[in-house]
């Protein structure tokens, strides 16, 4: 089979189109290329729709965690502190068995105990908790003069928090929030390996790596691979981050529109 | 474990459940929580020391060590960590017997990779193939160990490059106006300084590491997850004298608040040591202590 002719067999593999069944033997670099590739369209699929979902979230839980009233900071203070304080393994194993039981009596379940909508379910409150926290940082450094500068304008209440206060909070918080989303897309290669099973070996890109490593019993080429494809990702994450960062801080001078600079410590 | 569970079919309610909780694989689950800790302890220093060494490099003036030093915190970090796990476990285990098969056996012929098969000769095999059950067992766990400690010494490394950079320059400067070398400089002013820097980095970065601990069955060690899904499963009565349904989910929920008390419990430790380590610092967290203390006669 030409390699060619092996992308077209196997590029739309991890959705399901194409050839059923993964090579058995006599494995050919591009076969690893094509099928670790493939495998990465669920990973883009995971991240991306928990990034959207979640940000959205996260910001809820920041204004909650910040606010004075116990009944809106009390919930988001627990749900940070589930979904920070336990390993997202854990998470994903914890989720898959708790939607199994839930299956019987309320079918509505059924589609959570599949890895498209129940491993999406764990990752988007595992960002929204972590993004939360990192907005909640951002709420509480504000600068005062920005807020007593919109009170002078007459802005209050909803206005303020729409035109001055979210979109401060946003530009403090950018750099920590990529980090975040890169370490979400790094988290994705979890959801197949620990809780949700890949149906018909429809697996993400780690799937498919370890399959190539455990055949082979050489590491030292579908790992390298699968790395590379990371790097690819992350960099475009960062190009599309500091797009949008750009795009934040468009009404600075451009000399005090210092590029983002991505805090050192790539942690979460 | 108790004389009265001698016959679980006579046993109700409670009483049943108390002797379920105790049978032989229960206590190895209990004992796996001791595993789990056990590695973090031998882990924690070891990726500490990765990571001096990989921030050393990083700060060498020497350009091939630097780039050493640079390249292994850029690769690691950016690559998921569990595809390092699985990478590492094989690649470690094939590197120590493909040294041992040079050492050992300079007079066989046959190429180590053939085809799909890694093969060396017998007297390198790791462990041996005669070796009793625990050699197994302690080789395994050694290689969750390293493996753990090449990947979050990388990002340990990366903290502590921070924070001796962070080191007010003004200290370094004064330490080479008292005649030390760079050497001394680094080790009397820069390390004992560096700490309160790099803390918040480290906690973090401890966080992290309790909860990659459910990686180890990953790594074939019979850890927690490996033990709540082997007794969660369900089990009929032909095979268990405690039969019983799919508890699988109340073992992960045991697991679930294991681990938030123990998050819980690494940040008031890690709150404490940041209060301890801030005393007498030029930070805001010194200033904030210099104040609230009460005017002593030192003072």
């Amino acid at each position: 089979m030409s390699c060619w002719e092996t992308v077209q067999s196997y590029a739309l593999r991890s959705l399901g189109y194409g050839e059923r069944l993964l090579p058995r033997s006599d494995f050919t670099l591009c076969e690893q290329f094509v099928l670790i590739g493939s495998g990465m369209i669920w990973n883009v699929y995971f991240g991306a729709l928990a990034l959207l979902a979640g940000f959205a979230l996260a910001t809820l839980l920041a204004v909650g965690k910040a606010s004075p009233h116990p009944w809106a900071r009390k919930p988001a203070e627990w749900f940070v502190f589930l979904f920070r304080g336990s390993p997202l393994f854990i998470q994903f194993f914890f989720a898959y068995f708790a939607f199994l039981a839930l299956k019987g009596p309320l079918p509505v379940f059924t589609p959570f105990t599949s890895a498209w909508a129940g491993a999406l379910v764990v990752l988007f409150c595992n960002t929204a908790a972590y993004s939360g926290e990192i907005f909640f940082g951002a709420l509480q450094s504000v600068p005062r003069g920005d807020l007593e500068a919109a009170s002078a304008y007459g802005l209050t209440g909803w206005r303020r928090f729409r035109r001055i206060t979210w979109p401060t909070m946003l530009r403090l918080a950018w750099p920590a929030y990529t980090n975040e989303a890169i370490f979400l897309f790094h988290a994705t290669t979890l959801v197949f390996f620990t809780g949700f099973p890949a149906r018909q070996q429809r697996g993400d890109a780690l799937y498919y790596a370890s399959y190539f490593a455990d055949k082979t019993f050489n590491p030292f080429v579908p790992y390298p691979i699968l790395a590379g494809y990371f790097i690819l990702l992350t960099l475009g994450i960062i190009a599309l981050m500091g797009t949008i960062n750009r795009r934040l801080n468009r009404h600075l001078p451009a000399e005090r529109r210092a590029p983002m600079r991505l805090r050192p410590a790539f942690l979460r | 474990m108790f004389a009265a569970c001698a016959d679980p079919s006579t046993l109700e309610g409670l009483g049943w459940l108390a002797c379920y909780l105790t049978t032989g694989k229960h206590l190895s689950f209990y004992a796996a929580f001791g595993t789990v800790l056990v590695l973090l302890a031998v882990t924690a220093p070891t990726a500490l020391a990765f990571g001096m060494g990989g921030a050393m490099a990083a700060r060498s003036p020497l350009p091939p060590l630097a780039w050493l030093g640079r390249g292994y915190i850029a690769i690691v970090r950016g690559v998921p960590d569990i595809a390092f796990f699985l990478f590492f476990v094989i690649a470690l285990d094939q590197g120590f017997e493909w040294l041992r098969h040079h050492a050992l056996c300079p007079d066989w012929d046959q190429p180590v990779r053939q085809g799909n098969d890694f093969i060396v000769c017998a007297a390198a095999k790791l462990p041996l193939g005669n070796a009793p059950q625990w050699v197994h067992e302690v080789y395994g766990f050694a290689l969750a160990v390293l493996t753990f400690a090449i990947v979050f010494g990388a990002f340990a490394a990366n903290v502590l490059f921070g924070a001796m950079r962070a080191v007010p320059r003004a200290q370094v400067e004064t330490a080479e106006a008292y005649g030390m070398t760079p050497r001394q400089a680094f080790r009397r002013v820069v390390v004992p300084q560096m700490w309160i820097y790099a803390l918040p980095g480290l906690g973090n970065l401890w966080m992290i590491l309790v909860k990659a601990t459910p990686l180890l069955f990953l790594l074939g060690v019979e850890d927690i997850v490996y033990w709540a899904r082997e007794l969660g499963a369900s089990k009929t009565a032909r095979f268990s004298d405690y039969p019983h349904g799919d508890w699988t989910i109340w073992y992960f929920l045991a697991l679930l608040v294991f681990y938030l008390a123990f998050t819980k419990l690494s940040e008031i430790v890690l709150a404490r040591l940041t209060r301890r380590l801030s005393h007498g610092q030029a930070t805001a967290g010194g200033e904030a202590l210099r104040r609230a203390a009460p005017a002593g006669p030192a003072a």
